[in-house]
């Protein structure tokens, strides 16, 4: 992709994030350095205390809590993100115009929360659908935190959500990349958001499926890799990227964070909700080829690993094969810190692992204790960081239910 | 209710949809939402938050009524009468 014209170079530029524990890029780098777990607890109607990943940030920074409350929680925090990200990367709408900008957000799912609280609030009046509220349709179709983003910036260009489950945020950057591409749009703001904590039904749904974690201790209830891993945390959360073709963002001296060099996206074709490491592998394979890289290229593979017995294991064995013989490729895990963000997981996990282009440490993967001799691979870096010297590539992973994979590839900036 | 208590409601609702609304210069006979930051879709949080707390079935034709501060008055004083 380094050879490709200027204007078919797409870079990063600016990252507006909320995660468990952090709401800005340099706290949230600050945490996963530090091996800081970001989970605490919620109380769920009908469900009780589970781990989870809440998210505390600045809600009424950028909007009025009236538009908050008309709006959805998914809407809060994709305005949020979306605000930090723009005036991260210095854009003022001077450059852009707001009508060449296309807003593309991943999503695993939308619409839950509210249908959810709507049942349960008209539950309150005898099940009477007179009590069912006229903001049910407009919170609840799939395009509604990307539609909250264009309305609070005032942004005229494309908005829509990408379904891909939890290979959402990887899918939605690839999109924002190729619509960038074609000349579709001049800006991109892309990434994935989740607000899935408030839904009592996704938490039962993985409880049934035996795949919700489940710990005394809240903070070490993420554990991939882990021998006593017992399941997912289910976070909240939500990372978005400025994405601009190279030669704008050199024209305006904007501060590159990494270019996006390669991806792939395909899907099992097998199971509603098992992993096929076949298939990934095949994925990670795609985007390595896309990038014009070798595996013993990547520096950093961020696994999508979420703590699960099989899916750890599939996932390894997928890596394994890939990553043969590769000795400077160091892999971790961001879910062990953070849980498991949904659409939000691979935006938010990429931008964890973006500054180590320039701090040159890999971030670990915490709650390793007791390493399961299945997901054991060489370079896996466990409760502390590692120091390197110089960090090329980074490689996301990224899967979800329906046998979505996505893998995208992220370089240190070089100009040519 | 009496009507300063049925004013007092309305004004509740509002404040409840918009924490910044100011009533300080509110002309009870001029249109809510010419003085307020009021759309379509609050005054049907104002409908049904009445429905929610009185039970009050309010009929399309009638949300016209609900334009002032005064003909709200007007128009639910009856309905709440021994509330």
């Amino acid at each position: 992709m380094k050879q490709s014209a200027e204007n078919q170079r797409i870079v990063i530029t600016g990252v507006g994030l909320t995660a468990p524990g952090a709401s800005n890029l340099t706290d949230f780098r600050a945490n996963l350095l530090a091996g800081k777990s970001g989970i605490s607890t919620i109380d769920l109607r009908y469900m009780g205390v589970y781990p989870a990943g809440i998210c505390e940030f600045a809600e009424t920074r950028y909007r009025k809590k009236r538009e908050n409350n008309r709006g959805t929680r998914g809407g809060c925090i994709g305005v949020y993100c979306a605000n930090e990200a723009i005036n991260d990367a210095g854009i003022t709408f001077s450059e852009y115009d707001r009508a060449a900008t296309g807003v593309y957000i991943g999503l695993t799912e939308h619409g839950t929360v509210e249908t959810e609280n709507e049942v349960y609030n008209i539950g309150q009046f005898n099940y009477d659908v007179d009590y069912w509220t006229h903001h049910h349709n407009p919170r609840t179709v799939l395009n509604n935190p990307a539609g909250e983003i264009t309305m609070n910036l005032g942004i005229t260009g494309p908005h829509y959500a990408i379904g891909a489950a939890c290979a959402a945020g990887n899918a939605a950057l690839i999109q924002g990349m190729q619509m960038l591409r074609l000349g579709e749009v001049d800006l991109a703001l892309c990434g994935g958001i989740s607000e899935c904590v408030g839904s009592f039904g996704i938490f039962a749904s993985f409880r049934s499926q035996g795949a919700l974690a489940e710990h005394v201790d809240p903070a070490k209830a993420s554990r991939p890799f882990d021998r006593e891993r017992n399941g997912i945390v289910i976070s909240e959360g939500g990372c978005v990227f400025t994405l601009e073709r190279l030669d704008r963002a050199l024209e305006r001296g904007a501060k590159i964070y990494g270019e996006i060099t390669g991806y792939g996206m395909n899907s099992d074709a097998k199971d509603f909700v098992l992993p096929y490491g076949p298939r990934q592998r095949q994925c990670m394979e795609m985007a390595l080829k896309r990038a014009g890289l070798a595996p013993g290229d990547i520096t950093i593979l961020n696994a999508h690993a979420t703590g699960t017995m099989q899916g750890d294991i599939e996932e390894c064995k997928a890596i394994g094969e890939t990553f043969a013989g590769c000795t400077n490729t160091w892999i971790n895990n961001t879910k062990s810190s953070i849980g498991h963000a949904m659409g939000a997981a691979g935006v938010l996990e990429l931008a964890g692992n973006l500054p180590s282009f320039t701090d040159h440490l890999v971030h670990p993967t915490i709650n390793l204790d007791n390493l399961d001799p299945e997901c054991a691979r060489p370079g896996l870096v466990a409760n502390t960081p590692q120091e390197l010297e110089r960090v090329e590539a980074i490689l996301n992973n990224s899967f979800g239910m329906l046998g979505i994979n996505s893998v995208v590839i992220v370089e240190r900036f070089v100009a040519n | 209710m009496t009507r300063d208590e049925i004013k007092d409601v309305i004004l509740e609702i509002i404040a409840d949809i918009d924490e910044e609304a100011d009533f300080n210069n509110l002309d009870a006979d001029a249109p809510l939402r010419d003085q307020l930051d009021l759309d379509s879709m609050d005054f049907l949080d104002i409908v049904m938050e009445l429905r929610k707390r009185y039970k009050l079935q309010i009929a399309e034709e009638e949300y016209p009524q609900l334009a002032t501060l005064t003909s709200c008055v007007n128009f639910l004083e009856p309905k709440l009468q021994g509330i």
